[in-house]
Protein backbone atom coordinates (compact mmCIF):
# COMPACT_ATOMS: atom_id res chain seq x y z
CA UNK A 1 0.00 0.00 0.00
CA UNK A 2 0.88 3.69 -1.12
CA UNK A 3 0.76 4.90 2.68
CA UNK A 4 2.77 1.99 4.35
CA UNK A 5 5.69 2.89 1.65
CA UNK A 6 5.13 6.19 2.14
CA UNK A 7 5.57 6.03 6.32
CA UNK A 8 8.83 3.36 6.02
CA UNK A 9 10.37 5.55 3.46
CA UNK A 10 10.16 8.16 5.66
CA UNK A 11 11.44 6.28 8.78
CA UNK A 12 14.08 4.49 7.03
CA UNK A 13 15.67 7.75 5.93
CA UNK A 14 18.66 8.16 7.44
CA UNK A 15 18.42 11.91 7.59
CA UNK A 16 15.29 11.81 10.00
CA UNK A 17 17.18 9.99 12.48
CA UNK A 18 20.38 12.46 12.86
CA UNK A 19 20.38 16.65 14.07
CA UNK A 20 18.26 18.20 16.79
CA UNK A 21 15.30 17.56 14.76
CA UNK A 22 15.56 13.67 14.62
CA UNK A 23 13.81 10.92 15.98
CA UNK A 24 16.22 10.34 18.67
CA UNK A 25 16.04 13.76 20.06
CA UNK A 26 12.62 14.41 19.81
CA UNK A 27 11.62 11.22 21.30
CA UNK A 28 13.74 11.96 24.27
CA UNK A 29 12.07 15.44 24.83
CA UNK A 30 8.64 13.24 24.03
CA UNK A 31 10.11 11.42 27.06
CA UNK A 32 11.45 14.29 29.07
CA UNK A 33 8.44 16.23 29.10
CA UNK A 34 5.71 13.15 29.47
CA UNK A 35 7.71 11.66 32.18
CA UNK A 36 8.25 14.74 34.24
CA UNK A 37 4.19 15.77 33.97
CA UNK A 38 3.66 12.15 35.25
CA UNK A 39 5.89 12.73 38.23
CA UNK A 40 3.81 16.29 39.17
CA UNK A 41 0.65 14.48 38.46
CA UNK A 42 2.13 11.33 40.55
CA UNK A 43 3.42 13.90 44.01
CA UNK A 44 -0.41 15.36 43.66
CA UNK A 45 -2.60 12.70 42.90
CA UNK A 46 -1.35 9.62 45.01
CA UNK A 47 -1.33 11.27 48.55
CA UNK A 48 -4.68 12.89 47.85
CA UNK A 49 -6.22 9.65 46.57
CA UNK A 50 -4.48 7.26 49.60
CA UNK A 51 -6.14 9.63 52.41
CA UNK A 52 -9.37 10.02 51.03
CA UNK A 53 -9.24 6.50 49.78
CA UNK A 54 -7.91 5.38 53.71
CA UNK A 55 -10.39 7.80 55.99
CA UNK A 56 -13.32 7.43 53.14
CA UNK A 57 -13.95 10.94 53.61
CA UNK A 58 -14.81 13.39 50.66
CA UNK A 59 -15.30 10.39 48.07
CA UNK A 60 -17.62 11.86 45.96
CA UNK A 61 -15.19 14.82 45.69
CA UNK A 62 -12.30 13.00 44.35
CA UNK A 63 -15.50 11.12 41.63
CA UNK A 64 -16.60 14.54 40.90
CA UNK A 65 -13.08 15.95 40.33
CA UNK A 66 -11.60 13.31 38.69
CA UNK A 67 -14.56 13.11 35.96
CA UNK A 68 -15.03 16.96 35.87
CA UNK A 69 -11.38 16.69 34.51
CA UNK A 70 -11.95 14.32 32.34
CA UNK A 71 -13.70 16.47 30.24
CA UNK A 72 -11.43 19.44 29.69
CA UNK A 73 -10.38 19.63 26.27
CA UNK A 74 -6.86 19.12 25.82
CA UNK A 75 -5.92 21.71 23.07
CA UNK A 76 -7.67 24.16 25.07
CA UNK A 77 -6.35 23.76 28.56
CA UNK A 78 -2.64 23.67 26.41
CA UNK A 79 -3.43 26.82 24.53
CA UNK A 80 -4.36 28.89 27.11
CA UNK A 81 -2.27 28.25 29.44
CA UNK A 82 0.50 29.01 26.97
CA UNK A 83 -1.16 32.36 26.14
CA UNK A 84 -1.01 33.06 30.07
CA UNK A 85 2.63 32.38 30.97
CA UNK A 86 4.54 32.29 27.35
CA UNK A 87 6.14 29.02 25.82
CA UNK A 88 7.75 26.77 27.97
CA UNK A 89 8.57 24.14 29.47
CA UNK A 90 6.39 24.75 32.67
CA UNK A 91 2.40 25.88 30.82
CA UNK A 92 3.10 22.26 28.69
CA UNK A 93 4.20 20.04 32.06
CA UNK A 94 1.12 21.86 33.93
CA UNK A 95 -1.18 20.89 31.03
CA UNK A 96 0.44 17.28 31.09
CA UNK A 97 0.09 16.86 34.72
CA UNK A 98 -3.66 18.08 35.17
CA UNK A 99 -4.59 15.37 32.12
CA UNK A 100 -2.44 12.73 34.10
CA UNK A 101 -4.11 13.35 37.39
CA UNK A 102 -7.40 11.78 37.25
CA UNK A 103 -7.01 8.89 36.14
CA UNK A 104 -4.33 8.62 38.63
CA UNK A 105 -6.70 9.61 41.47
CA UNK A 106 -9.38 7.78 40.14
CA UNK A 107 -7.44 4.61 40.38
CA UNK A 108 -5.84 5.66 43.65
CA UNK A 109 -8.74 6.15 45.41
CA UNK A 110 -10.43 3.03 43.72
CA UNK A 111 -7.97 1.15 44.62
CA UNK A 112 -7.23 2.22 48.37
CA UNK A 113 -11.10 1.78 49.44
CA UNK A 114 -12.23 -1.25 47.80
CA UNK A 115 -9.30 -3.18 49.71
CA UNK A 116 -11.43 -5.74 51.86
CA UNK A 117 -12.59 -3.80 54.77
CA UNK A 118 -12.21 -7.32 56.48
CA UNK A 119 -8.53 -7.31 56.00
CA UNK A 120 -8.22 -4.11 56.92
CA UNK A 121 -9.56 -4.75 60.68
CA UNK A 122 -7.75 -7.99 60.58
CA UNK A 123 -4.53 -5.83 60.33
CA UNK A 124 -5.88 -3.32 62.79
CA UNK A 125 -6.45 -6.95 65.07
CA UNK A 126 -2.32 -7.89 64.83
CA UNK A 127 -1.94 -4.61 66.04
CA UNK A 128 -1.04 -2.23 63.20
CA UNK A 129 -0.55 1.17 63.54
CA UNK A 130 -2.49 3.11 61.31
CA UNK A 131 0.89 4.18 58.85
CA UNK A 132 1.25 0.21 59.13
CA UNK A 133 -2.14 -0.54 57.79
CA UNK A 134 -1.69 2.37 55.30
CA UNK A 135 1.67 1.06 53.91
CA UNK A 136 1.94 -2.76 54.76
CA UNK A 137 -1.57 -3.31 53.75
CA UNK A 138 -3.74 -0.93 51.71
CA UNK A 139 -0.95 0.49 49.44
CA UNK A 140 -0.03 -3.23 48.49
CA UNK A 141 -3.74 -4.61 48.06
CA UNK A 142 -4.26 -1.15 45.98
CA UNK A 143 -1.45 -1.60 43.46
CA UNK A 144 -3.48 -2.87 40.49
CA UNK A 145 -5.35 0.16 40.75
CA UNK A 146 -3.22 2.25 41.29
CA UNK A 147 -1.30 0.96 38.32
CA UNK A 148 -4.05 0.61 36.22
CA UNK A 149 -4.20 4.47 36.47
CA UNK A 150 -0.54 5.09 35.91
CA UNK A 151 -1.26 2.97 32.77
CA UNK A 152 -4.06 5.99 32.09
CA UNK A 153 -2.41 8.58 33.14
CA UNK A 154 0.80 7.66 30.67
CA UNK A 155 -1.25 7.06 27.71
CA UNK A 156 -3.31 10.63 28.42
CA UNK A 157 -0.01 12.52 28.72
CA UNK A 158 2.00 10.98 25.56
CA UNK A 159 -1.05 11.00 23.69
CA UNK A 160 -1.13 15.07 24.51
CA UNK A 161 2.52 15.66 24.72
CA UNK A 162 2.12 15.19 20.73
CA UNK A 163 -0.38 18.15 20.86
CA UNK A 164 1.78 19.91 22.37
CA UNK A 165 4.38 20.72 19.10
CA UNK A 166 1.12 23.02 18.35
CA UNK A 167 2.26 25.23 20.97
CA UNK A 168 5.69 25.24 19.47
CA UNK A 169 7.18 22.53 21.31
CA UNK A 170 9.20 19.89 20.62
CA UNK A 171 8.69 16.04 21.01
CA UNK A 172 7.15 13.47 18.80
CA UNK A 173 4.54 16.05 18.34
CA UNK A 174 6.61 18.11 15.98
CA UNK A 175 6.97 15.60 13.13
CA UNK A 176 2.62 15.76 12.90
CA UNK A 177 2.54 19.77 13.26
CA UNK A 178 5.43 20.28 10.95
CA UNK A 179 4.45 18.08 8.35
CA UNK A 180 0.77 19.46 8.54
CA UNK A 181 1.75 22.87 8.28
CA UNK A 182 4.08 21.70 5.24
CA UNK A 183 1.29 19.87 3.69
CA UNK A 184 4.28 16.78 4.31
CA UNK A 185 1.73 13.80 4.78
CA UNK A 186 4.71 10.73 4.61
CA UNK A 187 6.18 12.98 7.62
CA UNK A 188 2.70 13.81 9.51
CA UNK A 189 1.68 9.54 9.08
CA UNK A 190 5.38 9.09 10.59
CA UNK A 191 4.98 10.92 13.26
CA UNK A 192 1.69 9.60 13.86
CA UNK A 193 2.86 6.15 13.75
CA UNK A 194 5.60 6.88 16.38
CA UNK A 195 3.64 8.03 18.88
CA UNK A 196 1.45 5.25 18.50
CA UNK A 197 4.09 2.93 18.95
CA UNK A 198 5.46 4.77 21.71
CA UNK A 199 1.84 4.86 23.65
CA UNK A 200 2.00 1.28 22.38
CA UNK A 201 5.37 0.53 24.08
CA UNK A 202 4.98 2.72 27.39
CA UNK A 203 1.53 0.17 28.12
CA UNK A 204 3.29 -3.34 27.14
CA UNK A 205 6.50 -1.91 29.69
CA UNK A 206 3.50 -0.83 32.26
CA UNK A 207 1.79 -4.32 31.71
CA UNK A 208 4.73 -6.07 32.57
CA UNK A 209 5.61 -3.95 35.70
CA UNK A 210 2.11 -4.57 36.94
CA UNK A 211 2.60 -8.49 36.73
CA UNK A 212 5.91 -8.08 38.47
CA UNK A 213 5.27 -5.61 41.27
CA UNK A 214 1.32 -7.06 42.12
CA UNK A 215 1.40 -9.54 45.09
CA UNK A 216 0.29 -12.93 43.30
CA UNK A 217 -2.09 -13.53 45.99
CA UNK A 218 -3.86 -10.10 44.51
CA UNK A 219 -3.69 -12.06 40.83
CA UNK A 220 -5.91 -15.05 41.10
CA UNK A 221 -9.02 -14.83 42.85
CA UNK A 222 -9.21 -11.97 43.30
CA UNK A 223 -8.81 -10.65 40.02
CA UNK A 224 -12.28 -11.57 38.86
CA UNK A 225 -13.89 -9.17 41.80
CA UNK A 226 -11.71 -6.03 41.07
CA UNK A 227 -11.24 -6.02 37.78
CA UNK A 228 -14.78 -4.18 37.26
CA UNK A 229 -13.45 -1.15 39.38
CA UNK A 230 -9.89 -1.85 38.03
CA UNK A 231 -11.21 -0.17 34.51
CA UNK A 232 -12.42 2.46 36.48
CA UNK A 233 -9.27 4.72 36.00
CA UNK A 234 -8.42 3.29 32.46
CA UNK A 235 -11.56 4.91 30.74
CA UNK A 236 -9.98 7.49 28.58
CA UNK A 237 -9.02 7.15 24.86
CA UNK A 238 -5.82 6.80 24.86
CA UNK A 239 -5.73 5.59 28.04
CA UNK A 240 -6.51 1.55 28.02
CA UNK A 241 -9.15 -0.42 27.65
CA UNK A 242 -12.88 -0.90 29.16
CA UNK A 243 -14.34 0.64 31.34
CA UNK A 244 -17.56 -1.51 32.73
CA UNK A 245 -16.55 0.15 36.34
CA UNK A 246 -17.42 3.58 35.74
CA UNK A 247 -20.56 3.49 37.34
CA UNK A 248 -18.79 3.85 40.61
CA UNK A 249 -16.84 6.67 39.66
CA UNK A 250 -19.09 8.11 37.20
CA UNK A 251 -21.26 7.94 40.40
CA UNK A 252 -23.76 6.19 37.97
CA UNK A 253 -27.08 4.76 39.05
CA UNK A 254 -24.95 1.70 40.30
CA UNK B 1 -10.60 39.40 29.61
CA UNK B 2 -12.97 40.69 26.68
CA UNK B 3 -16.37 39.36 27.14
CA UNK B 4 -18.17 41.65 25.13
CA UNK B 5 -16.50 39.39 22.43
CA UNK B 6 -19.15 36.45 23.39
CA UNK B 7 -22.62 38.24 22.63
CA UNK B 8 -20.61 39.98 19.52
CA UNK B 9 -19.55 36.16 18.17
CA UNK B 10 -22.64 34.27 19.12
CA UNK B 11 -23.68 32.66 15.64
CA UNK B 12 -20.23 31.78 15.53
CA UNK B 13 -19.97 30.42 18.76
CA UNK B 14 -23.35 28.55 18.27
CA UNK B 15 -22.48 26.90 15.08
CA UNK B 16 -19.06 25.15 16.31
CA UNK B 17 -21.35 24.08 19.12
CA UNK B 18 -23.38 22.54 16.73
CA UNK B 19 -20.68 21.51 15.17
CA UNK B 20 -18.73 19.65 17.57
CA UNK B 21 -22.46 18.02 18.95
CA UNK B 22 -22.38 16.40 15.45
CA UNK B 23 -18.83 15.64 15.72
CA UNK B 24 -18.76 14.05 18.99
CA UNK B 25 -22.46 12.13 18.99
CA UNK B 26 -22.57 10.36 15.66
CA UNK B 27 -19.79 8.58 16.65
CA UNK B 28 -21.33 7.31 19.80
CA UNK B 29 -24.50 5.93 18.04
CA UNK B 30 -22.67 4.49 15.36
CA UNK B 31 -20.01 2.98 17.51
CA UNK B 32 -22.99 1.84 19.75
CA UNK B 33 -24.53 0.09 16.62
CA UNK B 34 -21.31 -1.09 15.98
CA UNK B 35 -20.21 -2.68 18.88
CA UNK B 36 -23.86 -4.39 20.22
CA UNK B 37 -23.05 -7.40 17.73
CA UNK B 38 -19.60 -7.37 18.33
CA UNK B 39 -19.58 -7.72 22.13
CA UNK B 40 -22.67 -10.44 21.86
CA UNK B 41 -19.79 -12.30 19.58
CA UNK B 42 -17.07 -12.00 21.92
CA UNK B 43 -19.60 -12.32 24.90
CA UNK B 44 -20.77 -16.05 22.71
CA UNK B 45 -17.55 -17.32 21.50
CA UNK B 46 -14.54 -17.25 23.34
CA UNK B 47 -12.13 -17.52 20.68
CA UNK B 48 -14.17 -14.17 19.37
CA UNK B 49 -13.56 -12.75 23.10
CA UNK B 50 -9.63 -13.85 22.82
CA UNK B 51 -9.28 -11.57 19.49
CA UNK B 52 -12.09 -8.63 20.17
CA UNK B 53 -11.10 -7.45 23.46
CA UNK B 54 -7.57 -7.21 23.33
CA UNK B 55 -7.60 -5.65 20.23
CA UNK B 56 -10.27 -3.15 21.54
CA UNK B 57 -7.81 -1.88 23.90
CA UNK B 58 -5.25 -1.58 21.24
CA UNK B 59 -7.16 0.87 19.39
CA UNK B 60 -8.18 2.71 22.37
CA UNK B 61 -4.48 2.98 23.27
CA UNK B 62 -3.81 5.04 19.76
CA UNK B 63 -2.84 8.42 20.71
CA UNK B 64 -6.25 10.73 18.84
CA UNK B 65 -4.20 12.95 17.06
CA UNK B 66 -2.13 10.26 15.83
CA UNK B 67 -5.67 7.98 14.56
CA UNK B 68 -6.73 11.84 12.82
CA UNK B 69 -4.10 12.03 10.78
CA UNK B 70 -3.03 8.03 9.86
CA UNK B 71 -7.01 7.62 8.91
CA UNK B 72 -7.13 9.71 5.38
CA UNK B 73 -4.16 7.71 4.58
CA UNK B 74 -6.22 4.25 5.25
CA UNK B 75 -9.72 5.64 3.77
CA UNK B 76 -8.56 7.94 0.63
CA UNK B 77 -10.02 10.86 2.61
CA UNK B 78 -8.57 14.60 2.22
CA UNK B 79 -6.71 15.60 5.59
CA UNK B 80 -9.39 18.19 6.27
CA UNK B 81 -12.52 16.00 5.73
CA UNK B 82 -14.75 15.67 8.79
CA UNK B 83 -15.26 12.00 8.15
CA UNK B 84 -11.91 11.33 9.46
CA UNK B 85 -12.50 12.93 13.14
CA UNK B 86 -16.07 10.64 12.89
CA UNK B 87 -14.41 7.72 11.73
CA UNK B 88 -11.37 8.20 14.71
CA UNK B 89 -14.03 8.81 17.53
CA UNK B 90 -16.29 5.37 16.54
CA UNK B 91 -13.40 3.50 16.55
CA UNK B 92 -13.06 4.57 19.96
CA UNK B 93 -16.53 4.85 21.02
CA UNK B 94 -16.79 1.06 19.53
CA UNK B 95 -13.37 -0.04 21.51
CA UNK B 96 -14.92 1.07 24.74
CA UNK B 97 -18.47 -0.70 24.22
CA UNK B 98 -17.18 -3.89 23.10
CA UNK B 99 -15.55 -4.40 26.27
CA UNK B 100 -18.84 -2.99 28.32
CA UNK B 101 -21.55 -4.93 26.40
CA UNK B 102 -19.64 -8.20 26.63
CA UNK B 103 -18.74 -7.75 30.37
CA UNK B 104 -22.69 -6.39 30.85
CA UNK B 105 -24.02 -9.80 28.80
CA UNK B 106 -21.69 -11.83 30.98
CA UNK B 107 -23.45 -10.49 34.59
CA UNK B 108 -26.93 -11.00 33.19
CA UNK B 109 -28.08 -13.90 35.52
CA UNK B 110 -28.08 -17.11 34.12
CA UNK B 111 -31.64 -18.34 35.96
CA UNK B 112 -33.07 -14.92 33.99
CA UNK B 113 -31.59 -16.00 30.80
CA UNK B 114 -32.59 -19.75 31.07
CA UNK B 115 -36.54 -18.95 32.40
CA UNK B 116 -36.65 -16.61 29.25
CA UNK B 117 -35.75 -19.48 27.56
CA UNK B 118 -38.48 -21.66 29.31
CA UNK B 119 -40.99 -18.99 28.77
CA UNK B 120 -40.34 -19.97 24.70
CA UNK B 121 -38.09 -17.18 24.02
CA UNK B 122 -35.98 -17.90 20.60
CA UNK B 123 -32.48 -16.73 21.27
CA UNK B 124 -32.66 -13.43 18.99
CA UNK B 125 -35.61 -12.22 20.78
CA UNK B 126 -34.36 -13.42 24.36
CA UNK B 127 -31.04 -11.39 23.40
CA UNK B 128 -33.17 -8.31 22.56
CA UNK B 129 -36.06 -7.74 24.90
CA UNK B 130 -34.59 -10.22 28.15
CA UNK B 131 -30.43 -9.41 28.18
CA UNK B 132 -29.81 -6.55 26.11
CA UNK B 133 -31.82 -4.65 28.77
CA UNK B 134 -30.82 -5.77 31.55
CA UNK B 135 -27.31 -5.05 30.38
CA UNK B 136 -28.61 -1.35 29.87
CA UNK B 137 -27.07 0.04 33.07
CA UNK B 138 -23.78 -0.81 32.16
CA UNK B 139 -23.90 -0.17 28.75
CA UNK B 140 -25.08 3.40 29.92
CA UNK B 141 -22.04 4.02 32.01
CA UNK B 142 -19.86 2.98 28.92
CA UNK B 143 -22.00 5.19 26.73
CA UNK B 144 -21.15 8.24 29.11
CA UNK B 145 -17.75 7.78 29.02
CA UNK B 146 -17.55 7.59 25.66
CA UNK B 147 -19.50 10.71 24.81
CA UNK B 148 -17.61 12.61 27.47
CA UNK B 149 -14.21 11.59 25.96
CA UNK B 150 -15.82 11.87 22.42
CA UNK B 151 -16.41 15.75 23.61
CA UNK B 152 -13.20 16.56 24.68
CA UNK B 153 -11.19 14.97 22.06
CA UNK B 154 -12.94 16.59 18.98
CA UNK B 155 -11.18 19.71 20.11
CA UNK B 156 -8.22 18.05 18.93
CA UNK B 157 -9.32 17.92 15.76
CA UNK B 158 -8.88 21.64 15.50
CA UNK B 159 -5.28 21.06 14.41
CA UNK B 160 -6.58 18.92 11.48
CA UNK B 161 -8.89 22.06 10.55
CA UNK B 162 -12.22 20.39 11.88
CA UNK B 163 -12.62 20.41 15.71
CA UNK B 164 -15.92 22.44 16.72
CA UNK B 165 -15.50 24.38 19.64
CA UNK B 166 -11.81 23.35 19.54
CA UNK B 167 -11.21 25.90 16.01
CA UNK B 168 -11.93 28.62 19.26
CA UNK B 169 -8.78 27.34 20.71
CA UNK B 170 -6.38 27.04 17.26
CA UNK B 171 -8.03 30.63 16.46
CA UNK B 172 -7.73 32.37 19.78
CA UNK B 173 -3.89 30.68 20.32
CA UNK B 174 -3.03 32.27 16.84
CA UNK B 175 -4.41 35.77 17.66
CA UNK B 176 -3.32 35.88 21.26
CA UNK B 177 -7.08 36.06 22.53
CA UNK B 178 -7.75 34.05 25.46
CA UNK B 179 -10.98 35.28 25.87
CA UNK B 180 -11.93 32.90 22.77
CA UNK B 181 -9.82 29.87 24.03
CA UNK B 182 -11.75 30.25 27.65
CA UNK B 183 -14.94 30.07 25.97
CA UNK B 184 -14.39 27.48 24.18
CA UNK B 185 -13.17 25.41 27.48
CA UNK B 186 -16.10 26.17 29.26
CA UNK B 187 -18.58 25.43 26.21
CA UNK B 188 -16.26 21.89 26.03
CA UNK B 189 -17.35 21.44 29.48
CA UNK B 190 -20.42 22.04 29.91
CA UNK B 191 -21.53 20.08 27.00
CA UNK B 192 -20.05 17.35 28.38
CA UNK B 193 -21.67 17.62 31.61
CA UNK B 194 -24.89 17.97 29.80
CA UNK B 195 -24.66 14.72 27.68
CA UNK B 196 -23.87 12.97 30.51
CA UNK B 197 -26.57 14.42 33.01
CA UNK B 198 -28.72 13.47 29.70
CA UNK B 199 -27.40 9.74 29.59
CA UNK B 200 -27.87 9.46 33.35
CA UNK B 201 -31.47 10.66 32.83
CA UNK B 202 -32.37 8.24 29.56
CA UNK B 203 -30.56 5.24 31.49
CA UNK B 204 -32.80 5.82 34.52
CA UNK B 205 -35.75 6.28 32.12
CA UNK B 206 -35.06 2.83 30.16
CA UNK B 207 -34.55 0.74 33.29
CA UNK B 208 -37.45 1.54 35.55
CA UNK B 209 -36.99 -1.52 37.38
CA UNK B 210 -33.58 0.06 38.55
CA UNK B 211 -34.86 2.16 40.72
CA UNK B 212 -35.52 1.08 44.38
CA UNK B 213 -39.81 1.44 44.50
CA UNK B 214 -39.98 2.88 47.99
CA UNK B 215 -43.99 2.38 48.27
CA UNK B 216 -44.59 -1.11 48.05
CA UNK B 217 -41.59 -1.74 50.70
CA UNK B 218 -43.03 1.23 53.19
CA UNK B 219 -46.66 0.05 52.73
CA UNK B 220 -45.49 -4.18 53.71
CA UNK B 221 -43.80 -2.40 56.61
CA UNK B 222 -46.69 -0.78 57.61
CA UNK B 223 -48.45 -4.11 57.43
Amino acid sequence: MNLVSAILGWLTDPAHWSGSGGIPVRLAEHLYFSGLALLVALVIALPIGVVVGHTGRGGFLIVGLANGLRSLPELGLLTLLVLAMGIGLLPVTIALAVLGIPPLLAGTYAGVRNVDRSVVDAARGVGMRESQVLLKVELPNALPLVLGGLRAASLQVIATAAVAAYVSFGGLGRFLIDGLRTRDYPQMAAGAVLVALLALLVEAVLAIVQRQVVSPGLRAGGGARRSPTAEVARVEPDAGPSSTTTPELAGAPR
Amino acid sequence: MVWDWIPRNSDLIFSLLGEHLVLSLIPVLVGLVLAVPLGWLANRNTAARAVLIPSAGLLYTIPSLALFIVLPGILGTQILDPTNVIVALTIYTMALLVRSIADALAAVPRMVVAAATAMGFRPGRRFVEVELPLSVPVLIAGLRVATVSNISLVSVGALIGVGGLGELFTDGYQRNFPTEILTGVVLTVLLALAADAALLGIGRLVTPWERPSQKPRAARAGR
